[in-house]
């Protein structure tokens, strides 16, 4: 790597100390001309944009887009050298590339969040949808909340130890064919698309002759969650220091004694950010629960039995529907599953600095 | 699950004390241990084998009733005496709207990557990778409403404009009236999507390139992008690819915003601007409800081929990972 990067220096004809001396001496742009471009390559973008009356807005910024890395190329290539503008060309369309990511991503949230706040109040959260005509407004989220809450509740139960064991096992144990082949197979089960977990549960459904539950859906859960865990857990084990399973060893405590108290208690903060990501990752799963946990409009407490409902999936019912007062209720729904998403992110990262393995001494 | 309470097995009291055997795995607590843990490893093994046992169980029981020919026809009608039902329009639709989400999303990525590792302010950059990671946490039904309610009617210019001055390419010609719920509008939320993921990859790998490769081009007097091009580029090269494939694998398997986008109909058109054409995961998502059993599984079928689909792209992201362990996208 480090001789390409060598060689493909060598080969520019300059000498670097000319260049540099070239760079004192020759006219270079002040510090705010990238600034000055943008302004100027958005008015100009909105002007022509206006007048040609094209409607959407997304057009014209499209095109400020562009004015903007054509006019620091062609400036600086004028004002100052070729390779200052090339320079400045890939600069430029990074920026860019940034400004235009930002601005889907953030439309969403404001979005979510300025609709949602409309119908999103303690009523909302305390009823469900019995008895409410879906296309009038009123009823609420409580029935998708519990539903929610359970699924993926029992997920977590059974896909947690699991994939603790399953990384104890890859870090502590594995070896040889076995643990490569486990090893290659969490990571393809990571890609495993939500809707096939959740057929290929509704075809177990169809040979056993079983009815939807909360738990059939929290078993297509179970297979979306566990290569999470196990790949964030082993991770954290890999972090703990051998100095200390050694220490352990020495004083003749077992493997497994060693394992239980010395390394998973050095890991348990970021195994316990692992375990929450992967909830918050699943918890927004809707394909699942519509093959296999049906919906519901009733407050279903029993995960066993019957059918349920869930946050995600009472965001698809709603849009469904299709009339103003579900629009919005399904945007209030997105927003307490948002919010429940982001806070178990912020918590779990919060526990993983808090709780950072300690590496070294 | 019989190993559901691993951490709760009972503490077998120290028996040997005195007269330790040479060879630990001698005690019983260890076999049980390292039992269990095996075990969940190997269940994890089974789970995959069944998966695919079972989808094809179900997938021949519909398949060889199947009238029509499995790959080629376009049309799905699973119902009555003679059903008929193909994957030509999925397969089609599935691939068509990966590509577009790809072309657009992994340069973006790469900028995006580019500007956390190199070009941010330093103030910035620590909160932007942050924001960027939880953006990946957005549930896709959240995406998909947003699509549907808020993107859609922006691209209609967009769709119009593209017509007019790119109609010339036959792929970009709009033949068809109607809202842009199309292959097209579906590949840019997607490409939304998949951002996230693609970019927390590609900025791993770049702040993994050696400090002093850069520091070595610098000295020499390079300018910033030059550093990029000779020394961050040459080595992240592998770790974009398997980060695109990541992405890819989700763009494949996208259920629910692809569902709310499109106005699914069964024809092939590569007149990607015109509403219409369908995904697998979109169609199982839109059959699903009236299908009978026999219907079922003829999505299972359709599920099976976009089971070894993604199986596909994910072993061979992995596989190009697997030269340097060190960047899994497993917890970005």
């Amino acid at each position: 790597m480090s001789q390409a990067a060598n060689t493909g220096i060598q080969e520019r004809p300059v000498p670097t100390a000319a260049a540099s001396r070239n760079s004192l001496s020759s006219r270079s742009l002040p510090r705010w001309a990238p600034a000055a471009f943008a302004g100027a390559a958005i008015v100009l973008g909105v002007g022509i944009g206006a007048a040609a009356g094209w409607q959407s807005r997304i057009q014209w910024g499209l095109l400020s887009a562009v004015l903007f890395v054509v006019i620091s190329y062609v400036t600086t290539s004028v004002v100052e050298n070729q390779r200052q503008a090339k320079d400045r060309l890939a600069t430029s369309i990074v920026w860019v590339c940034f400004l235009l990511a930002v601005v889907p991503l953030a439309s969403l949230v404001w979005t979510t969040v300025s609709r949602g706040a409309k119908v999103l109040d303690v009523y909302f959260l305390t009823h469900s949808m019995a008895g409410v005509l879906g296309t009038a407004p009123g009823g609420g989220v409580y029935h998708a909340l519990i539903g929610t809450l359970e699924q993926v509740g029992l997920a977590t139960l059974i896909s947690a130890p699991i994939g603790l064991l399953t990384a104890v096992y890859l870090v502590e144990y594995g070896k040889g064919a076995l643990a490569k082949a486990v090893t290659f197979f969490v990571d393809v089960m990571t890609g495993i698309p939500s809707i096939v977990a959740g057929l290929f549960i509704l075809s177990i459904m169809l040979i056993a002759q079983l009815q939807p539950s909360g738990l059939m859906g929290s078993l297509a859960l179970t297979i979306l969650m566990i290569p999470v865990v196990v790949r964030s857990t082993e991770e954290m084990l890999k972090l703990v220091p051998n100095e200390l399973r050694e220490a352990s060893l020495a004083l003749g405590v077992p493997k497994w004694r060693t394992i239980l108290k010395v390394v998973l208690p050095t890991a348990i903060g970021g195994i316990t950010t692992g375990v929450m990501l992967a909830i918050a990752r699943i918890a927004g799963e809707t394909a699942p629960i519509m093959l296999l946990v049906f919906g519901s409009q009733l407050i279903n407490p029993n995960p066993f039995q019957g059918a349920q409902s869930s946050l995600p999936f009472y965001i698809w019912e709603q849009y469904k529907i299709g009339s103003e007062a579900s629009y919005d209720r399904a945007w209030a729904a997105a927003l307490v599953l948002i919010a429940f998403v982001m806070i178990l992110n912020l918590v779990a990262r919060g526990i993983a600095r808090w709780k950072a393995p300690k590496t070294g001494r | 699950m019989a190993s559901s309470t691993p951490i709760d097995t009972p503490p077998v009291p120290p028996v040997q004390r005195k007269r330790a055997r040479p060879k630990a795995s001698g005690r019983a607590g260890d076999k049980i241990f390292l039992g269990l843990s095996r075990g969940s490893g190997i269940l994890l093994l089974v789970i995959m084998a069944s998966i695919a046992v079972f989808l094809t169980y179900r997938a021949t029981l519909a398949v060889s009733k199947d009238e029509g020919n499995f790959f080629t026809t376009l049309d799905w009608n699973p119902v009555g005496d003679k059903p008929v039902f193909g994957i030509a329009v999925l397969l089609f639709g599935t691939i068509v709207s990966s590509i577009i989400a790809m072309a657009i999303a992994v340069p973006i990525a790469v900028g995006i990557a580019l500007f956390i590792s190199h070009y941010a302010p330093r103030k910035l950059a620590a909160p932007l990778a942050y924001v960027v990671d939880l953006l990946a946490a957005v549930p896709s039904i959240v995406y998909g409403i947003w699509g549907a309610l808020f993107l859609v009617p922006y691209l209609e210019g967009l769709n119009l404009w593209l017509d007019q001055f790119f109609g010339w390419t036959y792929v970009l010609e709009k033949t068809e009236v109607g809202v842009a719920r199309s292959l097209f509008t579906v590949g840019i939320l997607l490409a939304i999507m998949i951002l996230p993921i693609v970019t927390s990859v590609s900025r791993e790998v770049f702040l993994q390139v050696p400090k002093m490769n850069e520091e070595a081009a610098l000295a020499l007097g390079a300018t910033r992008w030059e550093v990029i091009r000779l020394s961050v580029l040459p080595f992240g090269r592998s770790g974009v690819i398997s980060a695109s494939m990541l992405g890819l694998g989700r763009a494949l398997g996208e259920t629910m915003a692809v569902a709310t986008v499109l106005s699914p109909s069964f024809v092939i058109s590569a007149h990607v601007l015109n509403p219409g054409g369908g995904t697998f995961a979109q169609n199982i998502a839109a059959k699903f409800d009236e299908a009978d059993q026999f219907g079922r599984d003829a999505l299972i079928a359709s599920g099976l081929v976009l089971f070894i689909l993604t199986l596909l792209v994910n072993g061979a992201a992995r596989l190009i990972i697997a030269r340097r362990k060190e960047y899994s996208g497993a917890n970005a």
